[in-house]
């Protein structure tokens, strides 16, 4: 077996230490960050989100695997801005103003990262302003906003609005989730996407920057 | 007269690991991974040493909860609630909470890449706050039925704001009148409570039939919540088991 399938194997277990060990050891034997990304860590996390899909496992388990990827993603970083290797996409995600709970958010940006995307997370409480502007300065193609209130719903369409009053709609696609929030009201409201859990998420935010 | 903090002993909130691992891992028929097993008894353990549920009791009657019930007039046209309260015999404002350090231990599990063990957290604590207003609902009952003011056939039931159309801007009104800043609950402009894991709301105590309706409002279908037959259920059995 290849390392880059041990990689991706042991990640599929959950098994973070010796992820984190085969990554250092691939990398010093010259294999390219984008290698080890593409067919060892995503490689595993497809894998592991297909599983999931597919009613074989369970969340935990996933979130197991996303540990995994994280370990043997802290040490791919900073050699892939030295190359330059661009990320799939900039997601910039957070729970909409007022409202604290951040669960829900939180595995949408794991779920992300593990699909190879750049997340910026600004966490809960977010403010519409704040929202935008990290978009335009991370230059972010997609913006995700959790609710898990009626009362803080009306949040997301103070920004879904902003996006537009500043003519970015074209640059900026706006996705939204949580209890409350449904496909009807993402319509309603004038929103690129509405995600009803992490992985739907995941595969609403690739249809949205055109990643398969 | 009714003591209005109590403390909740966490053996009595201890979540049923079962019917957590049912809701951590619902895909059909499966069982759960030896994994998930082992991440739960960790969850547990932090529960057991994390949490400190107290809870808060305020008695009132029904001409006053009519006043905290209408709230900022958000509520749906027809609630459930507004036939029961003025059929109960017994009205409490409660609130409830397992405490904020379970709170940020969930938080910093995150932070700190333990996704997994974080989730499961969030599910014990979710369950435990439950478990922690059944205790209060028990305890508030037991205490009517020693002063001979309920009967043992009683209905026991708790609403709270946020559910079966008691719009949850509620909560300011309740807030104001039970002030659970005392044990530590605040709300926040969105009227979440804080430490998140807490519950607030109504606890009615009358006959039992009160407490039954047909679940034909409009919001019933949409319920991401429908515990209220199990809790009705679950007291039934409490008393029938004792």
């Amino acid at each position: 077996m290849g390392i880059l399938e041990e990689i991706s194997e042991n990640l599929q277990i959950g098994e973070d230490e010796k992820v984190a060990e085969l990554t250092r050891q691939a990398i010093g034997k010259n294999i390219s960050p984008r290698e080890i990304l593409d067919q060892g860590l995503l490689s595993g996390m497809n894998l592991i989100g297909e599983r999931f899909k597919n009613h074989e496992i369970f969340l935990p388990d996933v979130l197991l695997s996303a540990r995994a990827m994280y370990a043997g993603l802290d040490l791919l970083r900073p050699l892939m801005i030295q190359e330059g290797i661009p990320s799939v996409g900039k997601v910039v995600i957070g729970s909409v103003q007022g409202d604290l709970h951040d669960i829900g958010k939180n595995l949408v940006g794991i779920m992300l990262k593990g699909a190879g995307f750049e997340v910026v997370d600004l966490g809960n409480d977010v403010s519409p302003e704040r929202f935008v502007e990290t978009a335009i300065k991370e230059n972010a193609g997609v913006v995700g906003m959790s609710a898990l209130l009626t009362t803080t719903m009306p949040a997301m369409k103070t920004v879904v609005d902003l996006v537009k009053v500043k003519g970015l709609s074209h640059k900026i696609k706006t996705i939204i989730g949580g209890a409350p929030v449904s496909a009807d009201y993402a319509h309603q409201i004038g929103a690129d996407a509405y995600a009803f859990d992490a992985t739907n998420a995941v595969e609403k935010v690739k249809a949205l920057v055109g990643v398969s | 007269m009714m003591q209005p903090i109590v403390d909740v002993p966490v053996e009595r909130t201890m979540p049923n690991s079962e019917s957590v691992l049912q809701n951590l891992t619902n895909p059909q028929g499966m069982d759960s991974t030896q994994r998930t097993r082992s991440l739960l008894n960790q969850a547990l353990n932090l529960y057991s040493s994390h949490s400190k549920p107290r809870g808060i009791l305020k008695e009132i009657n029904a001409g006053a909860f009519c006043e905290i019930y209408s709230g900022e007039d958000l509520n749906e046209k027809k609630t459930p609630l507004e036939k029961i309260y003025p059929c109960a015999e017994n009205l409490a404002l409660f609130a409830v909470t397992i405490g904020e350090k379970l709170c940020k231990k969930i938080s910093d599990l995150f932070q700190s890449n333990d996704f997994a063990l974080g989730y499961v957290l969030d599910a014990v604590g979710s369950a435990g706050v439950e478990k922690a207003a059944d205790y209060l609902q028990r305890y508030y009952f037991d205490r009517l039925a020693d002063l001979g003011r309920a009967k043992p056939e009683a209905g026991v039931q708790r609403y709270s704001p946020g559910y079966c159309g008691w719009h949850i801007s509620g909560q300011r009104k309740l807030f104001a009148y039970l002030q659970p800043e005392e044990i530590g609950i605040t709300l926040n402009p969105s009227y979440l409570m804080l430490p998140l894991k807490s519950i607030s709301g109504v606890i009615a105590v009358g006959p039992a039939q009160i407490h039954n309706f047909r679940e034909e409002f409009p919001f019933c279908n949409g319920c991401l919540e429908p515990s209220c037959r199990d809790r009705s259920r679950s007291i039934a059995e409490d008393k029938n088991g004792q």
